[in-house]
């Protein structure tokens, strides 16, 4: 396929990985880098990266999954909503078996009766809103910069058609802080970041200039296939060996500096931005992306209002660790004894972008 | 959750508020909406995104990031 094939020349990936190990050969430590994205730890995995580079360079996987760091108390949330009468709750699908707490999820919601419906896109739950419209039809916002701006769309184009029964529960939460909130605890050493691709085809590659100027560390920001994920690789290692840290971008064929405006202005009209709840990290401010007063009729936090009781995470679950690269899947107690893909606890084991279901696939040396 | 697939616009549709594109998605014809990159054109490869085109995929910086990576490997 065209842009995928030719970013998986075996042949160009082979010297890449050689002169990664070159420029690392004197060093008594392994490189580390951490891959904020989900996609890029799975793309990793898939193609055999770690491996390749095992003694070299050392990925640390980031909280660059959606689901993984929704909090359990906004899944106790929109489980509560979907129970509302009547209420159709629109979903993508790796959040309806997603554990809030008490072991409850929306998956099992549904088997009591409420209405929650696997969509592919945003426009798919607006077809739901015009199927059904005597009832109320809520799109569950949750993802990254990258999503909010379709849900954004999906919100003007009902109010466009006058569409009134549709609403959205935004947990649309930006990346940036979060990866302010690891840098700055400190607590993982760290050489450089792998910058997400298709958040900064939104958000563009400047958006990362505060990694180098403020923090010192270098990023760059890859596409999914293997070469794109080397070359971010050894741009970083060679930035970490010359010590001078910089914003590259290895994903130019889709990620602009500036991002893009179209998106970012749709999500400015929609969304302001605020404190919001991620797992591991705790509330940090600024941090989410909540409807304005002007969308009041289409938020469901003030239309469909819950009482829940205090949010519980899974015992023993150790994925707001993992998320935030302080303990590996296999550091866990629960992972591949009780926690499987199958029957999973914690939502890094749920979500495909999750490091754990990423390790219990791809990974043999656990 | 941020996957996105590059695939080609076969054609376009000024529908309102956005306009609309059909793409092919594995094999599948599927309508998408062009609300975050109106300025796309038919033949253009764009990244989907959740049914949306987040972006437009440029072919001559693909080409220049593999001249790049070529180059960067050119010292051994």
């Amino acid at each position: 396929m065209k842009f995928i094939d030719e970013f998986r020349d075996p042949a160009l990936a082979r010297r890449l990985v050689g002169q990664i190990r070159q420029m690392t050969a004197s060093r008594a430590a392994p490189v580390r880098l951490m891959e904020f994205c989900g996609g890029h730890t799975h793309a990793a995995y898939r193609f055999g990266l770690r491996e390749l580079l095992d003694g070299a360079v050392e990925l640390i996987s980031g909280p660059g999954c959606p689901v993984c760091v929704t909090a359990a108390a906004d899944l106790d949330r929109a489980i509560a909503l979907a129970e509302w009468p009547d209420v159709i709750l629109a979903t993508f699908g790796d959040m309806v078996r997603v554990p809030g707490s008490r072991v409850q999820t929306l998956q099992a919601a549904r088997a009591r009766g409420a209405d929650v419906r696997v969509v592919y896109s945003p426009l798919d739950a607006l077809t739901l809103a015009r199927q059904h419209p005597a009832r109320p039809v809520v799109m569950l916002g949750v993802g990254f910069e990258t999503t909010a701006p379709g849900i954004a769309a999906a919100l003007v184009q009902a109010e466009t058609e006058r569409i009134t029964n549709f609403s959205a529960l935004s947990l649309h939460k930006l990346t940036p802080p979060a990866m302010r909130a690891i840098l700055g605890a400190g607590d993982v050493p760290l050489d450089g970041i792998i910058g997400p691709g298709h958040v900064s085809a939104v958000i563009g590659s400047d958006a990362w200039g505060f990694l180098p100027r403020e923090y010192g560390i270098a990023c760059a920001v890859a596409g999914f296939e293997p070469l794109d994920l080397l070359g971010a690789i050894a741009g970083l290692v060679r930035a970490t060996v010359e010590g001078v840290p910089v914003v590259d971008n290895l994903y130019m064929r889709g990620v602009r500096s500036e991002g893009n405006p179209t998106a970012l202005a749709l999500l400015n009209r929609v969304f302001e931005v605020g404190t919001a709840k991620w797992r591991g990290l705790g509330a940090l401010p600024d941090s989410g992306l909540r409807l304005r007063a002007e969308w009041a009729h289409r938020n469901a936090a003030r239309l469909f209002p819950v009482t829940r009781e205090p949010a519980r995470e899974p015992p023993g679950c150790r994925c707001g660790d993992i998320v935030r690269g302080r303990s590996a899947p296999m550091d866990c107690p629960l992972f591949r004894r009780v926690c499987t893909p199958e029957n999973p606890i914690g939502p890094c084991m749920v979500s495909n972008e999750g490091a754990c279901a990423a390790v219990f696939q791809y990974a043999v040396d656990f | 959750m941020c996957l996105a697939i590059p695939t080609q616009i076969i054609a376009i549709e000024a529908t309102s508020p956005f306009p609309q594109a059909t793409v092919v998605l594995e094999g599948v014809e599927r309508r998408i909406s062009l609300a975050l990159t109106p300025e796309a054109q038919v033949g253009d490869y764009v990244l989907v995104h959740t049914g949306y085109a987040i972006s437009r995929v440029d072919a001559v910086e693909a080409q220049e990031t593999l001249a790049m990576l070529a180059e960067m490997t050119a010292y051994q």
